[in-house]
């Protein structure tokens, strides 16, 4: 157990020991959410800033909420409503929002790298809530979670990543992760979208769904991000559906134990049945939960000192 | 490798849970009311064992949750952060007795931190403190119900509990 950042920027420059220590802080942290006060006042007199300059409801609210229940005082700033839009720099926001004492900025931005430089020039810790299609590595953390909660571990798993890869950070994040923990990870999509190159990650590639889910134990969907695309990666939504939907009939061939993840938000209908997406096997909604006491678990350990590691009965 | 001396052995930290035990009968005569809460790592340990004892002597079961206080401490901001462990508290406080059990008892901060953790929990009829060692230098205004055995220490010292690990015998250490 340890942790000594101060900045949580990306997964990849992360330890398999650090991934694992913010999983087990969060695992106390979710039992905080199940009490009838769930309120800790670790981060009391803590300023938090969403500085979110591209949309996200569900990553906000879920910072949001963590900075709440660790009693911290949180500012919400969106990208329509806030200076950009009349010429004001990245920095220069930045450093109007520390001249107002935060102590954590949380930002997502279109730009990969914008967090990394954000912490080069405020003081305020770095939380990456998603840079363009880099990283977004609390959803990684909250994914991880997740499985190793539901599957009691994480090495030597089966882990497939189905859909577009390519424009997509949270699937960046997951392999980092699931990698550095000892799962195997497949990733599968039209080749336009999942290339050859993530073999360099450590990935096995296909593209074929049916081969891509057989053994697998976790299969995790990715939405087809068409914000991201500047031009069109594959012929049609329908068909998209047909060749790598997660239906019913594919769901038959998987191991009987296999469960669905999805970071959200869905299309039911086109990456994802509707049936699936609330059956049993699917642990859409369990991500949201934990993706709260995760994001309480980082800023808990972002918000301790340069000093020893603080231990109890003392 | 600093210089350490045992100040409690095995049967003499077993005697000391024994005379704690009894003292905890002896002050509260309803033993239905008392429930414990240990702090981890080693507090914990220490009341299992007390609720073991206790429950031999009032002949009824005695109820033992775990009570991590990470989340309230007073210096979070202050060092690096520290491990957190699992609270599980499977019983309601509310109008009942709690004896917290912690291993050393120093500067009281873990005891505020405590009393603070309970409160989410419910409202306490009383909270009582029960400590294998008090080794002195508080800092805040708290005493302790029950002490094992009072150890006069230097701030530079340093006091370990060991409690079931294996292939160690139980012991208390105190290091230069």
């Amino acid at each position: 157990m340890s942790w000594y950042r101060k900045h949580l920027l990306d997964i990849e420059s992360l330890t398999a020991d650090e991934i694992v220590t913010v999983l087990d802080t969060a695992k106390a942290f979710k039992a905080v959410g199940e009490r009838a006060i769930k309120k800790v006042p670790a981060l009391r007199g803590k300023t938090v800033v969403n500085l979110f300059i591209e949309p996200s409801t569900r990553t906000r609210i879920s910072f949001e909420l963590a900075a709440q229940r660790l009693t911290a005082d949180i500012v919400n700033f969106s990208a329509d409503a806030s200076s950009f839009k009349k010429g004001e720099t990245l920095k220069d926001t930045a450093r109007n929002l520390e001249a107002l004492n935060a102590d954590f900025i949380i930002i997502r931005h279109s730009a990969s790298g914008a967090p990394h430089f954000l912490s080069r020039v405020v003081e305020a810790s770095i939380i990456n809530a998603g840079d363009g299609a880099h990283e977004h590595p609390t959803q990684a953390l909250l994914d991880a979670f997740t499985i190793r909660e539901r599957k009691g571990k994480i090495a030597g798993l089966n882990v497939t990543i189905l859909g577009d890869i390519l424009y997509s950070r949270v699937a960046r994040s997951n392999i980092w992760a699931l990698t550095k923990l000892g799962a195997h990870v497949t990733l599968c999509g039209p080749s336009t979208l999942v290339p050859k190159t993530f073999e360099q990650m450590g990935c096995r590639v296909t593209h074929n769904v049916d081969d891509a889910i057989r053994e697998a134990d976790i299969i995790n969907l990715l939405r087809i991000q068409h914000e991201r695309q500047r031009k069109t990666m594959f012929p049609s939504i329908g068909e998209y559906t047909n060749l790598f939907g997660l239906n019913k009939a594919r769901l038959a061939k998987t191991k009987p134990d296999a469960l669905v993840m999805h970071p959200g938000p869905i299309n039911r209908g086109v990456e994802i049945d509707s049936e699936i997406a609330d059956c049993s096997r699917s642990l859409i909604l369990e991500q949201v939960t934990n993706g709260l006491a995760v994001r309480m678990a980082v800023l808990f350990l972002l918000n301790g000192g340069q000093g020893p590691q603080g231990v109890a009965g003392s | 490798m600093p210089e350490a001396t045992i100040i409690l052995n095995a049967a003499a930290i077993q005697r000391a849970l024994t005379r704690i035990a009894h003292e905890i009968a002896e002050r509260n005569e309803s033993g239905a009311e008392v429930v414990l809460a240990g702090i981890p790592l080693v507090g914990d340990q220490l009341a299992f064992r007390l609720g073991k004892i206790l429950s031999e002597i009032w002949k009824l079961p005695v109820p033992v949750g775990v009570l991590d206080v990470s989340m309230h401490r007073d210096d979070l901001a202050h060092r690096a952060a520290p491990q957190v462990h699992q609270t599980v508290m499977p019983f309601d406080v509310t109008g009942r007795t709690v004896v917290l059990v912690d291993d050393v008892f120093f500067t009281g901060r873990t005891t505020r931190a405590a009393m603070d953790a309970l409160n989410d929990f419910g409202r306490p009829k009383n909270i009582q403190l029960a400590v294998l060692i008090d080794r002195g230098h508080r800092e805040l205004p708290v005493r302790a119900d029950f002490v094992g055995k009072n150890v006069p220490t230097a701030l530079t010292e340093k006091v370990r509990v060991r409690l079931d690990i294996p292939g160690q015998p139980d012991e208390v250490v105190l290091e230069k």
